[in-house]
């Protein structure tokens, strides 16, 4: 098969993971934004949502909850409520996370909390292998035709489809909290300035809460997604994955949730892509240098302020 | 009635002490000036004021209320609102969400307080669904302000309001300053335009080194010789 005819299959491939990738990218923006450092441990994050889910998978198995699956899907209603559990858990323990470090932290400046969160990442990426080992751990185990979508000559599987509308969801939900409500408008005014943020009268440590809480769950759900185009997790695939998420929102411009999105999508698109011209093992430099190039060209990304 | 009253003030940043015991006072419904060389620590005062630097000594009274050592966002809640000299905006929210954010505190519906602040800055109206970092300087000091009088605070804190801004309009920004005063917010502002800040201002204190140097009405100050000498640069 020539290159050329391939791409049109890489170009769905790349906007499967640029879903998941742009997940990740959001939240990792957000709290940059806000708190103004970089956090490792968010790739660990996204593993602790789709461990998180399956944690809630092994509780539903023994309450006996249906598990036909929803047809075309490969997977039934356990997977749906553990994805949204798995998701506000790992919102939750973002928090807690902050209340226990980075809180005490916050007037320390942003390398002792860079530094604190690589710690924040050996802990969890080792509190998960203890827990559920170091072995890659099924979500699925039914294996899925993909269908062929008239007319574009490209194959999906409808969990594919299911991973794509789900990020669009997200994505367009996160727009209009941040748009339209109150909270969402405090969020961005707290990116912008939080000294002017905090003489308005702004509360700004629920702001950082809230920022913790969408962050994360949205990490939890890229996660979660990894997880069900992979079928399996295990407990490196987060902070594997951390590469892919920092390249996104340097691309995109760090502090820009928008920037993430469109970074996320870059960085998963052109990954898939390149597999036509080169070996796959090379897909994370191809982010590496996407992000070099960024840095180099334009530092504040394609939509980076200020 | 006195609005503010500080007494004696102690403060600085680390173990620098800037203020080295300074008072001042605003009564109700004045406009008082704060004037002096660069370095005096007028903007340490405002900062002092407001919560941002804690004191090493000396007593806030605001409404007859010690607000000494408490936070800047309970100060808020108490009726004193601030605009910084720099970076006094919500570069990438509109001016509709930058008035939104100097009303995060309120509970009520403050529509109708948003309506008057386009009363006093009518420029800003067209320009309400614009992002605050399209505006223009002088734009942008109207938006600083319209936040900071949208929760109605009984005293306005200005930082150099008049810095950085085209002749013409320094003049419109001390237009508005004596409107704002007369819908009864009582108002301390620092200004490096000394001469037209005492212009507009009932009462002005010249700061030197951290101390308390003059204090007297706006025009007894234009009129001293010796501070025209040394700070209005005749």
């Amino acid at each position: 098969m020539d290159i050329a005819s391939r791409i049109p299959q890489l170009v769905v491939y790349g906007i499967i993971s640029g879903s998941i990738i742009t997940l990740g990218a959001i939240g990792l923006s957000l709290t940059y934004g806000i708190l103004k450092f970089a956090n490792f441990a968010h790739g660990d994050i996204m593993s602790l949502g789709a461990f998180v889910a399956l944690f809630f998978l092994a509780i539903f198995r023994v309450a006996n909850l249906p598990t036909q699956p929803l047809y075309p899907l490969s997977f039934g209603l356990p997977l749906i409520l553990a994805f949204i559990l798995g998701m506000i858990t790992t919102g939750v323990v973002a928090i807690v996370i902050d209340k226990i470090l980075y809180r005490r932290l916050r007037t320390t400046g942003s390398v002792t909390l860079l530094i604190a969160s690589v710690g924040v990442s050996f802990v969890l990426r080792n509190f998960i292998q203890f827990v559920w080992g170091p072995q890659p751990r099924y979500y699925i185990k039914k294996i899925q035709i993909t269908e062929r979508i008239p007319f574009l000559g490209v194959r999906i599987k409808p969990d594919e489809v299911f991973i794509i509308c789900v990020a669009i969801f997200l994505v367009i939900f996160l727009h209009l909290f941040l748009k339209n409500t109150k909270m969402g408008k405090a969020m961005r005014a707290t990116s912008d300035n939080m000294d002017l943020a905090r003489v308005s009268g702004i509360d700004t440590e629920s702001v950082i809460n809230w920022t913790w809480a969408i962050g994360s769950a949205l990490a939890a759900a890229g996660g979660i997604l990894a997880g069900i185009e992979n079928k399996f997790i295990t407990p490196n695939f987060g902070w594997d994955m951390l590469l892919f998420i920092f390249a996104a929102v340097v691309l995109g411009g760090v502090g820009s949730p928008y920037g993430a999105i469109l970074g996320g999508m870059v960085i998963g698109l052109s990954g898939e892509v390149s597999t036509a011209f080169i070996p796959t093992s090379y897909k994370p430099a191809v982010a590496f240098i996407i992000m070099i190039v960024m840095l180099l060209v334009k530092p504040r990304g394609l939509l980076g302020e200020k | 009635m006195t609005v503010l009253e500080v007494d004696n003030i102690k403060a600085g940043y680390g173990d620098t002490e800037i203020l080295h015991g300074v008072s001042c006072r605003v009564e109700e419904g004045e406009i008082v000036s704060i004037i002096g060389p660069n370095g005096a620590g007028k903007s340490t005062l405002m900062k002092a004021i407001l919560g941002l630097l804690k004191l090493s000594e000396g007593r806030i009274i605001f409404n007859g209320r010690d607000i000494t050592g408490k936070d800047p966002d309970q100060i808020v809640k108490e009726g004193i609102c601030y605009v910084p000299q720099s970076d006094n905006v919500f570069p990438s929210l509109t001016v509709d969400e930058n008035l939104e954010m100097g009303a995060f505190i309120r509970k009520d519906d403050y529509k109708k307080r948003m309506d008057e602040i386009y009363q006093i800055f009518p420029d800003l109206k067209e320009k309400r669904k614009a992002k605050a970092r399209k505006l223009s300087g002088g734009q942008r000091q109207m938006v600083a302000i319209g936040r900071a009088l949208m929760l109605d605070p009984k005293l306005l804190l200005l930082d150099e309001p008049s810095a950085g801004l085209a002749p013409k309009l320094i003049q419109m920004i001390f237009d508005k300053i004596i409107k704002i005063n007369q819908t009864g917010i009582s108002i301390l502002m620092v200004e490096q335009n000394a001469r037209k800040a005492l212009e507009v201002s009932h009462r002005g204190y010249v700061l030197a080194m951290g101390r308390n140097r003059f204090e007297d009405t706006g025009e007894a100050l234009l009129n001293n010789e010796e501070i025209g000498k040394l700070y209005l640069g005749e």
